[in-house]
């Protein structure tokens, strides 16, 4: 509980120094909106053009990209401090971190909240509510949970990508930039349909970085495209797939930081 | 307290016994393909950091960690703060080993480097003591008698609303100190505390120190380049070089050991004329001002003066013992340190 407490101070001490810079923080949360809405016209333009993709229709589409940019917002924003954690490795801030009484962990996860991510946050959010508006979906209670917990499975599936890349830099800082190809071409790939992938593409982001669990297979479940049985079952607790991956990658980041200790960075 | 006949009354607070450590520094190849190639295939250069290192030291001393760079004080300090953890050789700070019981450790010390700042750039100073107070659970009450008690030390009352990103370099290293030591630690690392402050702000930050020892018993290692702060503050001295510790002692012992001898300043009536004596070298000489160097064991400083101020115009003298970075010099020359 002490842990929580302390984690919303750091939220409120690193939202009040962002907002001592009001006009950047303004523009910034601003063209994020913008940028990201261009992103999804441009979605609009090619469903305009065709009519649909394969046998997916704009709304069905756009509930997949709703899901996977809301996610995604929430882990840029939330575990912002292994994203920029090359920074704290140069700098030394972490040899900081080390000689304060709480988890390497912990502090990283706190260092930084990223206000500015509303605007990404906000125009997610409205191209998921358009996408359940528009869509005729027989709503039942379960699935009621299904999308919030896909939702909150593909932010934690997200986080693990940058605490992934954090822990990288803890042997090289070059080869970040592999990690942020699964992560950012994650981010575009996944606003599609997984069915327009090739098979070698499908499989990767089914079994090595989980991204279908966590909007592909629900929004299939949500839009009643799902079969019965195993598959079906599979399909429903698919975002615990992404809950295992941030489990892993933080499993990781222990053996990460007893690297540290040994080396120096 | 509990006593074995092992042990007397003094148990020493930090004891580091033949620490070793070597960094494997890898050559990195730049761009994408150089980071691939570099995981499969890379040249790596072994630099020994530490190779055996012992020392001890009791509750309440105030040591001087010196050398060049590149010797190894910041991976003594880094070990003994719990940050690295060494190859080979035991640590015990407080009976506890620093990596191994990391959090529970850190909670005891307190470490400034001077280079830079523990505190939140764009928060203002009193925030950034705040956040601090909660990150150690220091109890509120305690809190804000310690930080009352800080901000009067160190003078910091009139910029606690300000961001620290800007105080000047004197005002952050105040700030820092503060920080600190607002967990109330019994050890206190200093990593080149006094490092581009002007005099007054040295001053201040010595005089607190000092204070700090002398009054509250806390243990302070001080690492630094400026033999002023070694001067003003270490009782003791470890001097380490080449990963071991050359000397420790204090700076008497250090003179003896380093026989510089005495300097003998002359500021003569003619500033051109020659000054000779058999027993005495001129070490430096500017217009009328004279610097001999005379070795005590051969000839006393009364009989020195005598026979040069009979010989030649004095309108001044003083005898002084050599400036203390003349003295360290010497001392890394002697062990091949530069």
């Amino acid at each position: 509980m002490g842990a929580l407490k302390l984690y919303l101070r750091y939220v409120s001490f690193s939202v009040r120094a962002q907002l001592q810079y009001r006009a950047s923080f303004a523009l910034q949360s601003i063209a994020l909106f913008l940028l990201t809405f261009a992103e999804f016209l441009a979605l609009v333009a090619i469903f305009h053009r065709f009519g649909s993709l394969k046998d997916w229709s704009l709304p069905e589409v756009a509930l997949l990209y709703g899901i996977i940019s809301v996610a995604f917002a929430l882990a840029e924003a939330v575990p912002r401090g292994f994203d920029v954690f090359p920074r704290y490795l140069r700098s030394g801030d972490f040899d900081r971190i080390l000689l304060r009484p709480r988890s390497a962990m912990f502090q990283v996860l706190g260092a930084e909240f990223q206000l500015m991510r509303i605007g990404r946050l906000s125009q997610a959010l409205l191209v998921l509510a358009w996408a359940v508006w528009k869509l005729p979906i027989h709503w039942t209670p379960a699935k009621a949970v299904l999308l919030p917990a896909a939702i909150l499975g593909g932010a934690c599936l997200f986080s693990g990508l940058f605490i992934l890349s954090a822990v990288v830099c803890f042997w090289t800082i070059e080869s970040v930039e592999i990690v942020n190809c699964a992560t950012y071409g994650g981010v575009e790939s996944g606003q599609y349909p997984l069915s327009l992938y090739r098979p070698w593409f499908r499989s990767f982001f089914t079994f090595v970085v989980p991204l279908a669990t966590i909007n592909y297979f629900p929004a299939q479940v949500i839009l009643g495209r799902s079969g019965g049985g195993l598959e079906g079952a599979l399909m429903w607790a698919s975002p615990l797939a992404g809950i295992a991956f941030l489990a892993f990658c933080g499993a990781l980041w222990k053996v990460g930081v007893r690297h540290y200790g040994s080396t120096g960075s | 307290m509990l006593s074995s006949p092992s042990r007397g009354v003094n148990v020493p607070q930090i004891i580091v016994e033949n620490i070793r450590k070597t960094f494997t520094v890898a050559e990195r190849k730049s761009g994408l393909w150089g980071a691939v190639r570099g995981l499969v295939h890379r040249k790596h250069v072994e630099v020994h950091a530490l190779s055996g290192i012992s020392f001890s030291l009791e509750p309440g001393e105030l040591v001087g960690y010196i050398g060049p760079n590149g010797a190894g004080k910041s991976t003594t300090v880094k070990i003994l703060s719990g940050i690295l953890v060494p190859d080979s050789g035991d640590c015990r700070v407080l009976g506890r080993s620093p990596w191994k019981e990391r959090v529970a450790h850190v909670r005891d010390i307190g470490v400034v480097f001077g280079q830079r700042t523990q505190l939140w750039w764009d928060l203002p100073l009193a925030e950034s003591f705040e956040l601090l107070s909660h990150i150690y659970e220091v109890p509120a009450a305690s809190f804000r008698s310690k930080r009352e008690e800080l901000v009067a030390l160190l003078d910091l009352g009139p910029l606690l609303a300000t961001p620290v990103r800007q105080l000047s370099l004197g005002q952050r290293m105040r700030a820092d100190l503060a920080a600190s030591l607002l967990h109330s630690p019994k050890i206190l690392f200093l990593d080149e505390p006094t490092i581009g402050l002007d005099a007054v702000s040295k001053q201040a930050v010595r005089g607190f120190i000092r204070r700090l020892n002398a009054e509250e018993g806390v243990t302070v290692i001080l690492t630094t380049h400026d033999m002023g702060d070694i001067e003003a503050l270490c009782q003791r001295i470890l001097l380490i070089g080449h990963g071991r510790i050359l000397s420790d002692g204090s700076l008497a012992a250090l003179r003896e050991r380093v026989s510089l001898g005495r300097r003998l300043i002359l500021d003569l009536e003619d500033a051109d004329e020659r000054v000779g004596d058999p027993d005495a070298v001129v070490v430096k000489r500017e217009g009328g001002r004279v610097e001999l160097a005379f070795d005590p064991s051969r000839i006393g400083a009364p009989a020195l003066i005598s026979r040069l101020t009979a010989a030649h115009r004095v309108r001044d003298l003083m005898v002084e013992d050599p400036p203390i970075e003349e003295l360290i010099a010497r001392l890394y020359a002697e062990e091949g340190l530069q």
